[in-house]
């Protein structure tokens, strides 16, 4: 009852800022669609990896950033790409940067999974969240090492053009592409785990690894696979990111738990559930900080996401579209 | 024949068993009374603690290993923490409840020194028991003996507070939301220099100068107690022995704690809640103690710490102080109040001095330029995933935590088959 009262009047604060400034109000909707878009693809490796080891993998965050930053190499050192460059070059080597990106992404992860996580399996679970939160301190502290302390940003490689506009808005190519990036990723990712065998053996190691050994899957094998899976994405996401904002060694952090937040709005282990709560976190996030009339601000940003994480923890931890488990998550 | 069997089976047996030290000194510490083999180490490690002051300048002066040894007002910081860490064991070690958020407690005590020993409202004029303040200035200065029970006692009840609504999620679920409170509360002290015109916390300059404890004008005469510690030629000392109290009183409470029936019934939820709850112990009820009594201690210390740095700041409220204290509590050991103790100090020292020496030595040595402690946190981090990948149990493992881990009775059902 509450909580659908405090909806509406969320509602009728937005309707209110629609209607005082239209444009504002769209402009501040495409820049949340564009964050919620990012924020999805971090999300989803956090889902990924809790769907199969009921472990939220703090390091996850952490991965994104330092991929975010190599890429930052990528781009600049081994490419030489500047907003300059002939279009094909651009395209060339973007696309060429996002695989380099995934497949470094896909191995950290990987890595900090054999070296860390598998020798914790039959270990207590607050254990392995204990052995997740000091990987992420290494892993941000590989990228201080790395990148000293100073932001990485990308030169402007896509043209801040319109694309299209809605309301007087015009919706840049840069960030377009960030959404236009994304959809197949996330579809390739759906088809790859409902119509695969090896996301059958994703979702069977899932739901009871036992079982799916006795049946002859291969757990660790498995294992490994999602979090190359969730790799290869916390990857895309770090180009994306860089590619739109500034970043630093320690950025992933903040950016982990907002997008660990947006998956368990959603559901966590759910994936149309993480990319829906990164949205929806995305737009909240554009709106308490883009809005004028008697929005919080950005100093605020963090309390009102955490909020919302404690709030469908304590009320309903099986997240918007989760199901619930005796468990109760 | 029977000599050996004359100097004591039990002894014999227990050293042949690893249960004591080896050798003539063993032997001869086995025949000790129980009750002086229990307490001789600690008087000797209190004792040296007591001492410490008097002979840093001699030890510090030492050649090569003088460095080591770290200045008493690095000492106060090290046992602050090492205080707060003791209170998160009650949380961590005896629950079982992984707190992230402990920095919210700290931070919360630090505010209650701010608020009420300091000139930050400066619409009123309160007095009470406060020393080394002049009578007409402005703002509410209590004695801050008074101050560090309240910040106790406010602490505890943010304790309860948070505990209340998020103790029945899950273990790993919980560590989330305490973290986001830990997140919350220092955002909310940086952005509270204007609710709705008013200052409660003076933004992101945060509250200074904060009073500092004193005796007063009678117990200075009488008996020749320091008047107000600011004010003293030996500030740094007085600090020194007032924490090194405070820390004593602290694991004292922790040990009596433990043993006590709340002790055991937090014990008995950490091993097995469902058995615990079967057993007649009311789940929410035990937890939440231990919120409020391991909050308890760390408001304290976070009171005496912003008054001993006579400030308190949002910008040293962050995530990174809960993995560090956690990281003390792991690397003592989970539960073990002595463990905790030394994982404390180490670290502790290594934070405030340790690292920079070390570097420093290192840099000599190698000839390399590296600030080892830039990476201090990434440090930690290598320390936490060591101890959980090796030694689970910590430095110093209490008993009964160590067949836990090795049993593996903790958090999954006996029936579950294992491959």
């Amino acid at each position: 009852m509450i909580g659908l009262f405090f909806v509406l009047l969320i509602l009728l604060w937005l309707a209110v800022n629609f209607v005082k400034d239209p444009t504002e109000f769209f402009s501040v909707f495409l820049i949340g669609l564009t964050t919620g878009a990012v924020y999805g693809l971090v999300a989803l490796g956090y889902t990924l990896v809790y769907g199969i080891l009921q472990l939220i993998n703090f390091a996850h965050g952490d991965v994104f950033a330092l991929c975010g930053l190599f890429a930052s190499t990528i781009i600049l050192s081994l490419f030489d790409l500047s907003g300059e460059s002939a279009a094909i070059v651009i395209v060339g080597g973007l696309a060429g940067a996002l695989i380099i990106v995934m497949v470094f992404g896909s191995v950290l992860n990987a890595t900090i999974e054999f070296l860390a996580y598998r020798r914790m399996r039959k270990a207590p679970r607050l254990a392995a969240l204990i052995t997740a939160i000091g990987m992420s301190f290494i892993v941000q502290n590989v990228g201080l090492a790395v990148y000293g302390v100073g932001f990485r940003s990308a030169p402007d490689l896509i043209p801040r053009s319109s694309a299209f506009s809605i309301g007087g808005v015009s919706y840049g190519w840069n960030k377009l592409a960030i959404v236009l990036i994304t959809i197949p990723v996330l579809v390739g990712l759906t088809y790859l785990v409902t119509s695969t065998r090896q996301g059958k053996a994703m979702r069977a190691t899932a739901q009871d690894p036992d079982a799916a050994a006795m049946m002859g899957i291969d757990v660790n094998r498995t294992i490994s696979f999602t979090f190359v899976l969730a790799g290869a994405l916390a990857g895309a996401a770090g180009l994306l990111f860089l590619l739109q904002f500034n970043m630093r060694y320690d950025t992933g952090f903040e950016l982990g738990l907002i997008a660990f937040t947006a998956a368990v709005l959603g559901g966590i282990g759910n994936l149309s559930g993480a990319v829906l709560g990164a949205l929806l976190i995305g737009f909240i996030q554009a709106f308490n900080e883009g809005l004028t009339w008697n929005a919080p601000g950005s100093d605020w940003t963090r309390s009102i996401v955490f909020g919302i994480l404690i709030a469908i923890l304590v009320f309903r931890p099986e997240g918007l579209l989760g199901e619930r488990t005796p468990e109760g998550a | 024949m029977g000599t050996p069997r004359q100097l004591g089976g039990r002894a014999r047996v227990k050293n042949a068993l690893g249960g004591g030290p080896s050798g003539t000194i063993g032997k001869n510490w086995n025949r000790l009374p129980r009750r002086v083999r229990r307490f001789l180490p600690l008087v000797i490690i209190v004792l040296l603690a007591v001492l410490y002051p008097s002979i840093t300048d001699t030890l510090r002066g030492l050649a090569v290993i003088g460095d080591f040894f770290p200045q008493v007002s690095s000492m106060v910081i090290i046992l602050v923490f090492t205080m707060m860490a003791v209170g998160l064991n009650i949380v961590v070690g005896y629950a079982g409840l992984l707190d992230l958020g402990y920095v919210a407690f700290y931070a919360a005590g630090a505010y209650m020194s701010g608020w009420f020993a300091s000139g930050q409202f400066e619409q009123v004029s309160f007095h009470l028991g406060s020393v080394g303040i002049a009578p007409e200035a402005t703002g509410i200065h209590v004695s801050l003996w008074l101050v560090l029970i309240m910040a106790g006692v406010f602490t505890a009840f943010i304790g309860i507070l948070i505990g209340l609504p998020t103790l029945r999620l899950r273990g790993d679920y919980l560590a989330i939301v305490t973290l986001g409170f830990g997140e919350i509360i220092p955002q909310f002290v940086r952005n509270g220099d204007n609710i709705r015109g008013f200052d409660l916390t003076h933004g992101t300059f945060g509250i200074n100068p904060i009073d500092s404890p004193g005796f007063g004008e009678g117990l200075n005469g009488s008996l020749g107690l320091p008047l107000s510690f600011q004010s003293s030629f030996d500030r740094e000392k007085l600090f020194y022995f007032t924490i090194l109290a405070l820390l004593l009183i602290t694991v004292f409470c922790s040990v009596r704690l433990r043993d006590s029936r709340l002790g055991r019934a937090w014990i008995a939820i950490r091993e097995d809640e469902t058995a615990a709850a079967a057993m007649g112990i009311p789940l929410m009820q035990t937890k939440t103690w231990s919120y409020a009594l391991g909050a308890f201690f760390g408001g304290i210390a976070g009171a005496f710490y912003a008054s001993f740095k006579s400030g308190a700041f949002p910008s040293e409220f962050f995530f990174n102080i809960s993995v560090f204290l956690l990281c003390m509590v792991i690397l003592g050991g989970m539960g073990s109040v002595w463990g905790v103790i030394a994982g404390g100090v180490v670290l502790g020292w290594l934070n405030i001095e340790g690292l920079a020496v070390i570097g420093d030595r290192f840099n000599d040595a190698a000839g390399t330029n590296i600030e080892i402690t830039k990476y201090q946190f990434g440090i930690y981090g290598l320390i936490i995933v060591l101890m959980m990948l090796f030694r689970p149990v910590g430095l110093i493992p209490e008993g009964r935590r160590r067949r836990e881990l090795e049993e593996g009775v903790h958090d999954e059902p006996l029936y579950e088959a294992r491959g």
